[in-house]
């Protein structure tokens, strides 16, 4: 009984150290999409991209002013869905 | 009906509105006061979020901000919005897992340590309370212009409401006024918007207005190229410049979103949910009702400022400004489509002045004139001296000598090298043009256009574009909903840290439920009579607290949850030190630029960009505080213990949604 419970918690630890790896990394690739429309686009790229235009006027003001909103706003919904999933997946969901 | 017996209905109705809502949602348990029972559905809590986030800062100064800073000031949109990725992905579903009331519940728990509570509930308390007074500010100026009483007047109103349904609601009482401010300051933003869109672009939305085409011009003009061209001509930076100083421009933003993260009475609002994946999705939600009205505030901002320059210089609607004349002083004391200039003058925030006394304002770049103004000044001033000094020493001089002739000559000679300077440097000053015009040829040389606020902007706005009375009533029932719903957000958050955090956390840990609820009411009122007393009596640094504010929030709070989340090993001696560190780092920062304390005078340093530590203004200073409360927290921690093992497993427990219960007291 007692090596059974020990083995339970081992799988039980191994399943949670997956869990938080899958989220480490899904948590990663979003803040590499947040920096890059906001910090990226909206700022440090805006001199380099500044000959393509969105309606009257350049990509990078766009993003600053308007467009890292919206991928903020995808961000955080396609966040909340994939994690959804994987607490499925993993079993531990509410 | 007259524009204030409307402003007296709408603002009227909204108020017994929220009154309506506070009898209605009273609460009964320190659960329903703190967390609102933990019953609030996704939606709704994004929606009262938003209403809690988006203050008398982002409805009444940001689109003004915006206005009159063009692209730089992006830094707010950018920054006031990204802070909530961070929220989703780093903080809200962890900190709801956790289940407890407050944010300093939280770090004293997972740091083991009363000392660690304690510190998290002075950088919360002095976070929250700089906070309000700007709210506070926002209600007083908001009723004096808008319902003709005195700011005192105005501000008791508010006061009193408030105290309605925070203290008797609780976050119950809160959550469901916020859902109903919302939704009027939402109204009361965009409509003006959609109208003034459709006037200056034809684009019903505000957000393709912004990169349309200029419809009063005839179309083939690209809004932004119009308002550049304008603005331009007049000496002023265009809308769209580039940033001076991207390093401070990254870090502005990075410390507005950090800041945003780590503000107590936002995280809190992801308490009320039910479950952990509803606190993800909340924040989602809340960021799209954020969006509604952040997404159109660079359009109302640029908008208004086109509004704005075109109604000094009329002929700039079609053409250039110099084809026609200024707005005349004549038009602006009699046109009853001006009236808005003579309220706005009565309150201080609006000033003119017909400096050269030809009758008109002329509204010039005071900055593009400057340099000449005083080259000429200088060049003239020289001239009389060196006349004066000539005069003196000629004085009891035999004048027919050889040596005084000689002297002669010479002051002759250097007398007309000054005069050559000061010609020069008047024609110089005449050079300079505006448009194609000289300012010799226009004939003026001052900003006759002394004053204007950036809290006008959007206040003015319905009145600039001439939209009907009752859009001008509804943006002040806004402009009130906006100040009201984050002035009691905050106050929950400061009496929540002193009921639930200072005395049952720290003087009485054996206090009743009842006795609890009651001394968080007793803390409420008292905060709402401290917020109040501080906005009769502002320090005048409504504008620079806000950078202490956010810079505070991302120094402190918002590390010292991320770390004891996604660290076990950082211990209570690591993130004691760690907020100590950024919490005296950050204010001794801002306080070196803008004084101690905020005590005028009593600063330093000169608070301008060569004086600034590597370009760093104080606003941005937060994300290095942040940085240096990491590294201070990870070696201080490597050098200690380990935390204990109910720490590891609480750490473990948070971060499976499984297990979310009803929050606990304990």
């Amino acid at each position: 009984m007692k090596v059974t419970q020990g083995v339970t918690l081992m799988a039980d630890q191994t399943s949670a150290n997956a869990y938080w790896a899958a989220n480490i990394r899904i948590i990663t690739i979003s803040l590499v999409v947040w920096f890059v429309c906001s910090f990226g686009l909206g700022i440090i790229l805006r001199p380099a991209l500044s000959g393509i235009s969105v309606g009257g006027a350049d990509l990078g003001f766009w993003f600053a002013q308007n467009g890292s909103i919206y991928v903020f706003l995808i961000l955080i919904f396609a966040y909340a869905r994939r994690m959804n999933k994987l607490d499925r997946e993993f079993g531990v969901e509410e | 009906m007259d524009q204030f017996t409307l402003n007296l209905i709408v603002v009227g109705a909204s108020f017994a509105l929220y009154i309506g809502i506070a009898i209605w949602a009273r609460a009964g348990s320190t659960a329903e006061f703190y967390a609102a029972g933990q019953g609030v559905p996704p939606v709704m809590n994004g929606m009262a979020t938003a209403a809690d986030w988006m203050s008398a800062a982002s409805f009444i100064s940001m689109a003004g901000l915006i206005a009159f800073g063009g692209y730089n000031n992006s830094v707010f949109l950018m920054g006031w919005t990204g802070g909530y990725v961070l929220l989703a992905l780093l903080l809200a579903p962890y900190l709801r897992k956790f289940g407890k009331f407050t944010v300093p519940e939280f770090i004293g728990d997972r740091f083991y340590s009363t000392t660690a509570r304690l510190v998290a509930v002075i950088c919360l308390i002095v976070i929250s309370v700089t906070y309000v007074i700007g709210q506070m500010v926002g209600v007083g100026v908001t009723f004096a212009r808008f319902l003709e009483v005195s700011t005192t007047t105005g501000l008791l109103i508010g006061s009193a409401i408030v105290f309605a349904y925070a203290v008797f609601g609780g976050m119950k009482g809160i959550t469901y006024t916020q859902v109903a401010q919302y939704i009027v300051l939402i109204t009361a933003y965009t409509i003006p918007a959609i109208f003034i869109s459709l006037q200056l672009t034809g684009n019903f939305l505000p957000q393709l207005g912004l990169i349309g085409s200029y419809a009063p011009g005839g179309g083939d003009v690209a809004f932004l190229d119009k308002l550049d061209q304008v603005v331009t001509e007049l000496g002023f930076a265009a809308y769209t410049a580039d940033t001076t100083n991207m390093l401070n421009m990254l870090l502005v933003t990075l410390s507005l979103m950090i800041g945003t993260a780590g503000l107590p009475h936002v995280i809190v609002r992801f308490f009320t949910v039910p479950k952990v994946s509803d606190a993800r999705i909340s924040a989602g939600w809340a960021l799209v009702f954020i969006a509604l009205l952040y997404t159109v505030a660079p359009a109302v901002g640029s908008m208004a400022r086109l509004n704005i320059t075109t109604t000094f210089w009329p002929a700039a609607v079609t053409g250039s400004a110099f084809d026609g004349e200024a707005l005349s002083v004549e038009q602006i004391q009699n046109d009853p489509e001006l009236a808005w200039i003579r309220n706005w003058e009565k309150t201080g925030l609006l000033k003119y002045d017909d400096k050269n006394g030809d009758g008109r304002i002329q509204y010039i770049s005071e900055a593009r004139l400057a340099g000449p103004n005083k080259a000429s000044a200088d060049a003239t001033k020289a001239l009389t001296d060196a006349m004066t000094a000539a005069g003196l020493a000629t004085e009891g001089v035999d004048l027919a000598s050889p040596a005084a002739v000689t002297v002669n000559g010479a002051v002759d000679a250097a007398l007309a090298d000054l005069q050559k300077a000061r010609a020069d440097a008047i024609a110089a000053r005449d050079a300079v043009t505006f448009g194609n015009k000289t300012v010799g040829e226009l004939g003026f040389s001052a900003n006759e256009l002394v004053t204007v606020n950036n809290d006008i902007m959007v206040l003015a706005n319905p009145e600039i574009a001439k939209l009907p009375g009752w859009v001008v009533a509804l943006v002040a029932a806004g402009g009130l909903a906006a100040a009201l719903s984050t002035a009691a957000g905050l106050l929950l958050a400061i009496s929540s840290a002193i009921s639930h955090d200072l005395i049952k956390g720290a003087i009485k840990p054996d206090i009743s439920e009842q006795g609890e609820l009651l001394w968080a009411r007793i803390s409420m009122a008292g905060a709402i009579v401290l917020a109040t007393y501080l906005g009769l009596n502002p320090p005048g640094f409504a504008a620079q607290v806000v950078a202490l504010a956010f810079g505070l929030a991302a120094a402190t709070i918002f590390p010292a949850l991320m770390m004891g989340i996604f660290s076990k090993r950082i211990n209570m001696q690591g993130a004691v030190l760690g907020m100590l560190a950024g919490l005296v780092f950050t204010s001794v920062y801002i306080f070196l630029y803008l004084g101690w304390f905020f005590i005028p005078g009593t600063n330093m340093l000169p608070n301008t960009p060569a004086a600034h530590w590597l370009g760093i203004s104080p606003a941005g200073i937060g994300p290095v505080g942040a940085l240096l409360n990491f590294v201070v927290a990870y070696v201080v921690s490597m050098m200690t213990q380990a935390p204990p093992r109910q720490v590891v497993e609480l750490v473990e427990s948070v971060r499976i949604p499984r297990g979310a219960g009803k929050a606990t007291g304990h």
